[in-house]
């Protein structure tokens, strides 16, 4: 597969053809949409950046937490995590549990709406 | 019923009889409207007694039927603020109702309050530094005025309290069948951690900048009654606490402008008690697990298809906001 130009240099192309072009002609709603699609672009980018790293590392801890294998998908250890969760078999007080959660959030938020407030105890 | 030009035929007839003869509408334009309501505004000249600037709920296309599975119906919504009204709460007031059917719809129209409701201005712009300072202890009072309305005079209003909202919104989260381990954390923590019920109050139930009508001196009128229901007092005093409602001002617990005992002992004043700071805690969680299922519902409509908008496929991704909220009161709760 081609390469160049690379899925962040069209997705950045396109983010600033809402930006500087189109989004200017556009008023009410219509303009509305676009700086929330320009938002989603955004994200995109920041997804394409460090989604990958977040999660194999969310992975990692995830397996740990559990015993399983690190090479499960995160949605599968996700469920698996609920489950453990829902029946008390771990809890709030369970050494690693919050620490992960908290990991797993800020990279999440990280990607999703890195100015959120909630993030301020967070940042370093 | 279906058009502006019959809505405005419809409104004339209705003004030509509540004012006077020759009363007419002007500058009728619809401000917001969506699948469960629309909102018009309006003025009404030649009255006799000034220009009337008017607003007017209405089902959509002014066809009644339920607004959503939780909302209230309009006239139940109007008969709501005139006790509110009664009860010294800053509301508008209505002036007529429609029942289903009418020629304006299934409606009530109230006086239109000036002000802002947008929380960027109200906790960011000079004009409304005096405002801001009011605040607090002017959402306390109202609070207390609203907790003071008997239910019985409300029979139309659903009852829900703490845990038959965790119940309802676990449901919802579950049937998403979408694991989210943090949320499944917060039901864990609210159901170990459910307060003994208060005596059942009526609670406005969307008490937060966006719903408020702020003028330079602070509130000038609580709006949007359509989650009203009987409940628990604390509720409403940790809503207007939840971290998404402070937009972006965290270290103001009060909706971004104010401080929690502040806004207590003005409600302990009108009412005589006085909450602590940490009953409202279990609240604020809980109503952070509800705005995160609530983000889902509205992206929900994205994935099956029913509103293809950018703006409810994005609302998804705003699910870890609360995510980071409730992991900073579950944090603080050990």
């Amino acid at each position: 597969m081609y390469q160049t130009p690379s899925t962040s240099q069209l997705v950045t192309a396109v983010k600033s053809f809402i930006d500087d072009i189109a989004a200017p002609e556009l008023k009410g709603h219509a303009a509305f949409h676009a700086r929330v699609a320009s938002n989603v672009l955004a994200t995109v980018l920041r997804e394409l950046e460090i989604g990958q790293t977040a999660d194999s590392e969310e992975r990692k801890r995830l397996s740990e937490l559990l015993n399983t294998n690190v090479d499960t998908d995160a949605e599968t250890l996700n469920r698996a995590l609920s489950q453990a969760i829902r029946s008390g078999e771990i809890t709030l007080a369970t050494v690693g549990l919050l620490d992960h959660l908290k990991s797993t959030t800020i990279d999440q938020l990280s990607i999703d709406q890195p100015r959120y407030s909630g993030l301020g105890p967070h940042r370093t | 019923m279906g058009n502006i030009s019959d809505l405005q035929k419809a409104l004339n007839a209705w003004a030509a009889s509540f004012y006077e003869q020759n009363a007419e509408i002007s500058d009728l334009k619809r401000l917001s409207g969506g699948a469960s309501q629309e909102t018009w505004a309006f003025d009404v000249i030649n009255t006799g007694h000034g220009r009337q600037e008017l607003i007017l709920r209405r089902a959509p296309g002014g066809v009644a039927r339920a607004r959503s599975s939780e909302a209230i119906l309009l006239a139940d919504e109007a008969k709501l603020l005139q006790l509110a009204a009664d009860a010294n709460v800053t509301a508008p007031v209505v002036v007529a109702v429609f029942a289903p059917g009418s020629d304006v719809g299934e409606a009530f129209i109230m006086h239109r309050i000036a002000g802002e409701t947008l929380a960027r201005r109200i906790l960011r712009d000079d004009k409304y530094t005096a405002a801001r300072t009011q605040l607090p202890a002017q959402c306390g009072r109202e609070l207390a005025r609203i907790h003071s309305i008997s239910p019985s005079n409300a029979p139309f209003l659903p009852v829900s309290g703490g845990a038959d909202q965790i119940k309802k919104y676990e449901t919802i989260f579950r049937e998403f069948d979408f694991p989210r381990p943090v949320f499944e954390l917060a039901l864990k923590w609210l159901k170990d951690n459910l307060p003994p019920p208060t005596d059942p109050v009526l609670v406005h139930g969307d008490f937060r900048i966006g719903n408020l009508i702020v003028g330079e001196t602070g509130l000038t009128s609580v709006l949007d009654w359509e989650l009203a229901h009987i409940g628990d007092p604390r509720e409403d005093i940790a809503w207007i606490c939840v971290n998404s409602w402070r937009f972006g001002q965290r270290d103001n617990r009060v909706g971004g402008f104010g401080h929690l005992p502040e806004l207590l002992d003005a409600y302990a004043e009108e009412n005589g008690h006085r909450y602590e700071e940490a009953e409202i805690d279990w609240w604020e969680t809980l109503g952070s697990l509800k705005w995160g299922i609530m983000c889902m519902i509205m992206f929900e409509a994205y994935r099956s298809g029913a509103d293809p908008s950018v703006e409810r496929a994005a609302i998804g991704r705003r699910v870890s906001e609360t995510e980071i909220d409730l992991l900073n009161l579950l944090e603080k709760a050990i």
